[in-house]
């Protein structure tokens, strides 16, 4: 069944490239219940600058890091003045905002550079790889891997580390954290820095797959936000599995059903999800307080 | 609560839609009003399903999709008159909003933003596929409502901007009407108890899943009602209406606003209505405004305009 | 109160931003930005140059050109706004713009009921068929380009092809126009299959028209990213078969994107502008397609597009026709359009009449082979 493999191949190729938007939420959400939607716009930064240092001349592991980190510095900024001033706003004020900084964001780079799309080269060639009748491009690992890759780092933090358990104190019960000695505002500063990088770290790896332009973000925060609410906002876990299952289920809808109606088919899984897990597939459990 | 007063505030809105026209200097300015009316209508329905009973949807453009194509297949397959057609597609989108409400609506927060996001691109992407009913992403033609016609037999002739900014301005009245009774009544006592907080309004015996879906039936008619006036009016309609930027534009308009009240969430789609209009003097800066003016809104003025402006002025007199 | 106050602010904001008068005033409504960016951008970039050079050069019948252009993001209510602004507001002479075919339909009325002659950039048919007295429009329709890569089939002996297109509004209405026309050349359409405009990944549409026995050739309208990923996972699955991409991706930049060795062999029409360079010497094109080439890389630093050319060709029709009536009246300017004889622009040489309002034939379009990175004229 070459076919089967090649869906199946293509699935896990555009699943990575949503479960590393995912992974990018998870972090925000963890530390502030902030569902940052300029994290797609994180991701088109990524590939943009990583773009116009290349075109300049910069060699691409160069440009790519000048791209993460200028934008883990947007991130900083990004929560500096539109987050932190608005703490304690409700859900639907903090999607306007995030939404606002999006349009924001988007329309700086447009200024900055421009409207056009864009690639640059893929890091290893473009030889497909055989696989059983199938084919995979080489680019297509690495996103694999660096999903995998964020995935276990993230997977560390939360469990292994001070820091990692101080932004989870944090989200649980700020005022708590405060009072066992956590910076609150450092561990949200740093939350952000590493969204974001997290963020532009997917789009250096994305790029030669997917292209970039300035307007690319949109498409993918929805995506990725969708994968991370299936499996449940916060967990890596979660925006992994979510964001391979949320590819894989495309890519076998167009393969076998309907290529008109493959989105529409992960967002009815999403729902149908969603009816019986209301928090996700590994979502936490909250209860309301009165 | 001096703006939430029902007399107050549709003495306002009245006032307003009356007497502005006297400063226009063209028609083009009733164009732009009867958008504000069309989006204030939409935005008065989500201040029922937001400010009343804190819920939250990102796919309300999806109800105000059904409404435009109802209006624009109605009459062709069923031959329904235009009028009619919008009362049809009213009741189609209450009937799908008590559908898929019940199971939508056990959700919280983000994740009932992320499953109403979910009906909305439903919706959007099935007006865009089905090419051969909705014309596909190209849009449709919608028939002429035909009721300026029966207003110049009458004697009053309107020109077609003039018309509509009336006309959806009374809609739009109508509906402030409606949703200011719905706060005063039972129901919207109900309501806003749960926003508070559903346990201790389930505690005190309220149907919180039952008033939960009122209010989102009811600001689906709302949406689906102004999405059948920008159809006729326009008398041209394309998927765009049903998209996600949509419904983001009529959310946003309503907490920027003031989702608490009518009239804020009204000045609200005043605001985001006028804004791309005026801000076309800034040519490619438009988009770095409009953002930049969501968020310092929302982070300065967290109950949304015209309730901080309200509190400053009641603050100062004090 | 505050809404009085509110309004009446507007209103002055309004009136200020409002130009001061001048000769004639020339509107337009582009998409920007949006989804459609990619084709509005250049648009309104080549509006405003040629107006610079034209009021540099003394301007027309002496008077200067006012332009004035909304971005309207490819929405088809706000460029009905805009179009309302322009006529009523802004009280234009003629209007260019339309950058999709959605925003067209939806704001033709608006310069029907003013009697506003407006010169579309988009391509479906059904913006000049049926005829509207004031409604123009110059690039190809989609059918035609439709017809042109059907006729190159046909000389090849290709009768079974594949169709993967955009779920867009450009690639849902090739496609459409393209199943309308293709049974009058014998070829039929055994697998057709859909992506959406941000997919990262074509390959399971193209696995599936892969193993259709007897396809001979693959067809791809759309516009944006999506050509450029089918056709690099076109490669990656060395489907072997011709590949046939629109005028949509009829630019530089395609190339740039998909990867000259992935590109290598892809057909399309295209217009001259593409193939400035290599046009034959006598070719009538050659001048102007150069000139605005040159022109406009100059300006822009930017590669030409088609679209562009669009608007170039608008702008000049409607130039020429305002220099021919003698007069900045719509209605003589309409009449003066439609009047419009042999014009050479950078999509063809145009010839309206009154029961044409394109006046291009299929001669204007050229088939295009992607060599080495390369454009080649295929005739």
């Amino acid at each position: 069944m070459p076919e089967l493999l090649q869906f199946l191949l293509s699935g896990i190729t555009v699943g990575a490239v949503y479960a590393l938007v995912a992974l990018g939420f998870t972090i925000i959400y963890n530390a502030s219940d902030v569902v940052n939607f300029a994290q797609g716009e994180f991701v088109m930064l990524g590939g943009m600058i990583t773009f116009f240092a290349h075109a300049a001349g910069l060699p691409l592991p160069l440009a790519a890091l000048i791209a993460i980190i200028a934008t883990a510095a947007i991130g900083v900024a990004l929560n500096k003045l539109a987050i932190e001033p608005a703490r304690g706003a409700p859900v639907v004020s903090l999607i306007i905002i995030t939404i606002g900084a999006s349009i924001f964001i988007r329309g700086a780079t447009q200024l900055i550079f421009d409207k056009q799309l864009h690639r640059f080269p893929a890091f290893s060639g473009d030889q497909p790889i055989l696989i059983g009748g199938a084919t995979i491009l080489p680019q297509s690992l690495w996103v694999i891997a660096g999903a995998l890759a964020i995935f276990f780092c993230l997977w560390l933090f939360f469990t292994r580390t001070l820091i990692g358990r101080a932004v989870l104190a944090t989200a649980n019960n700020r005022i708590a954290a405060q009072l066992v000695g956590i910076n609150t505002n450092y561990v949200m500063t740093l939350s952000f820095a590493m969204s974001a990088a997290i963020g532009a770290l997917a789009g250096v790896l994305v790029t030669p797959i997917t292209l970039t332009g300035y307007d690319v973000g949109l498409a993918l925060a929805l995506k990725g936000f969708a994968a991370a609410m299936l499996g449940g906002m916060g967990n890596p876990k979660g925006a992994l599995v979510g964001g391979l299952l949320l590819g894989v289920l495309e890519a076998m809808t167009a393969g076998y059903i309907s290529s008109q109606y493959k989105d529409a088919a992960a967002f009815v899984v999403i729902l149908a999800v969603l009816f019986a897990m209301p928090q996700g597939l590994f979502g936490r459990k909250s209860t309301d307080r009165v | 609560m001096r703006f939430s007063s029902k007399a107050t505030t549709l003495l306002i809105l009245i006032a307003v839609i009356a007497i502005a026209p006297v400063f226009f200097p063209s028609s083009y300015y009733f164009r732009v009003g009867s958008l504000i009316f069309v989006n204030g209508l939409a935005v008065t329905g989500l201040v029922v399903l937001i400010g009343y009973a804190g819920q939250i949807s990102l796919g309300h453009a999806g109800f105000a999709g059904i409404g435009a194509y109802a209006c624009a297949l109605a009459p062709v397959h069923l031959g329904l008159h235009p009028a009619l057609a919008a009362v049809f597609g009213a009741a189609l989108s209450a009937t799908i909003a008590f559908l898929v409400g019940r199971p939508i609506l056990r959700l919280k927060g983000y994740y009932l933003a992320v499953a109403s996001l979910g009906f909305g691109i439903l919706v959007s992407m099935v007006l865009s596929n089905e090419a051969r009913l909705t014309g596909g992403p190209d849009g449709m033609a919608v028939p002429e409502l035909g009721l300026r016609g029966v207003l110049r037999t009458v004697g009053v002739d309107l020109s077609n901007t003039e018309f509509w900014y009336a006309f959806s301005g009374l809609v739009l009245v109508l509906g402030a009407w409606l949703a200011l009774n719905l706060y005063h009544s039972p129901t919207g006592r109900a309501l806003r108890a749960l926003h508070g907080s559903e346990i201790a309004a389930r505690t005190v015996g309220v149907d919180v899943a039952h008033y939960k879906l009122v209010a989102f039936v009811l600001s689906a008619v709302y949406a689906s009602v102004s999405g059948s006036l920008l159809a006729l009016q326009n008398k041209f309609i394309t998927p765009d209406v049903a998209g996600f930027m949509h419904s983001i534009e009529m959310v946003t308009m309503t907490v920027l606003g003031g989702a608490g009240s009518v009239l804020g969430a009204i000045l609200g789609a005043v605001i985001l209505t006028t804004l791309p209009q005026v801000l076309t003097i800034f040519q490619e800066y438009e988009q770095l405004m409009l953002g930049l003016v969501m968020m310092l809104v929302m982070i300065f003025m967290r109950q949304g305009l015209l309730p901080s402006i309200a509190r400053s002025v009641r603050g100062r007199g004090e | 109160m505050k809404f009085a106050l509110t309004t009446t602010a507007l209103a002055l904001v309004l009136g200020i931003a409002a130009p001061a008068f001048a000769d004639i005033r020339i509107g337009a409504t582009l998409s920007e930005t949006g989804p459609a960016a990619f084709l509005g951008d250049p648009e309104a970039k080549t509006l405003k140059m040629l107006v610079e050079e034209i009021n540099a050069a003394g301007g027309v019948n002496g008077e200067k050109i006012e332009l004035i252009v909304y971005d309207d993001g490819g929405d088809p209510n706000k460029a009905r706004t805009f179009a309302t602004r322009l006529v009523e507001d802004d009280e234009v002479v003629a209007v260019i713009g339309g950058t999709t075919t959605g925003t067209s339909m939806a704001i033709i009325p608006v310069f029907e009921d003013a009697e506003v002659p407006f010169i579309s950039l988009a391509g479906a048919i059904e913006i000049i068929d049926p005829v509207k007295p004031y409604t123009f429009k110059t690039p190809h329709t989609d059918r035609m380009a439709c017809a042109k890569i059907f006729e190159d089939m046909k000389k090849t002996g290709i009768t079974k092809i594949g169709v993967i297109s955009g779920s867009d509004g450009f690639g849902a209405s090739m496609r459409k126009q393209c199943l309308e026309i293709i049974g009058e050349y014998g070829i039929e359409v055994l697998a057709d299959e859909t992506y959406g405009p941000t997919d990262a990944d074509m390959t399971p549409q193209l696995t599936n028209i892969k193993g259709k026995e007897g396809i001979q050739a693959v067809l791809n309208p759309g516009f944006g990213q999506g050509p450029a990923i089918v056709t690099r996972n076109y490669a990656q699955l060395a489907v072997g078969l011709p590949l046939y991409q629109s005028h949509g991706v009829a630019s530089d930049g395609f190339i740039e994107l998909a990867g000259a060795e992935a590109a290598e062999g892809v057909r399309l029409p295209g217009t001259a502008l593409l193939v400035a360079e290599i046009l034959p010497e006598n070719d009538p094109q050659r001048k102007v397609v150069t000139a605005y080439k040159e022109a406009y890389e100059k300006a822009t630093g930017k590669p030409v597009s088609t679209f562009g050319g669009y608007a170039h060709d608008a702008l000049r029709i409607l130039v020429d026709a305002i220099v021919r009536a003698g007069s900045a009246e719509p209605s003589d300017i309409r009449d003066a359009i439609e009047a419009t004889k042999g014009f050479v622009g950078t999509t063809g040489t145009v010839t309206m009449t009154a029961e044409d309002h394109l006046g291009l034939d299929l001669s204007a379009f050229r088939m295009l082979e992607i060599e080495k990175g390369g454009w080649k004229i295929v005739e």
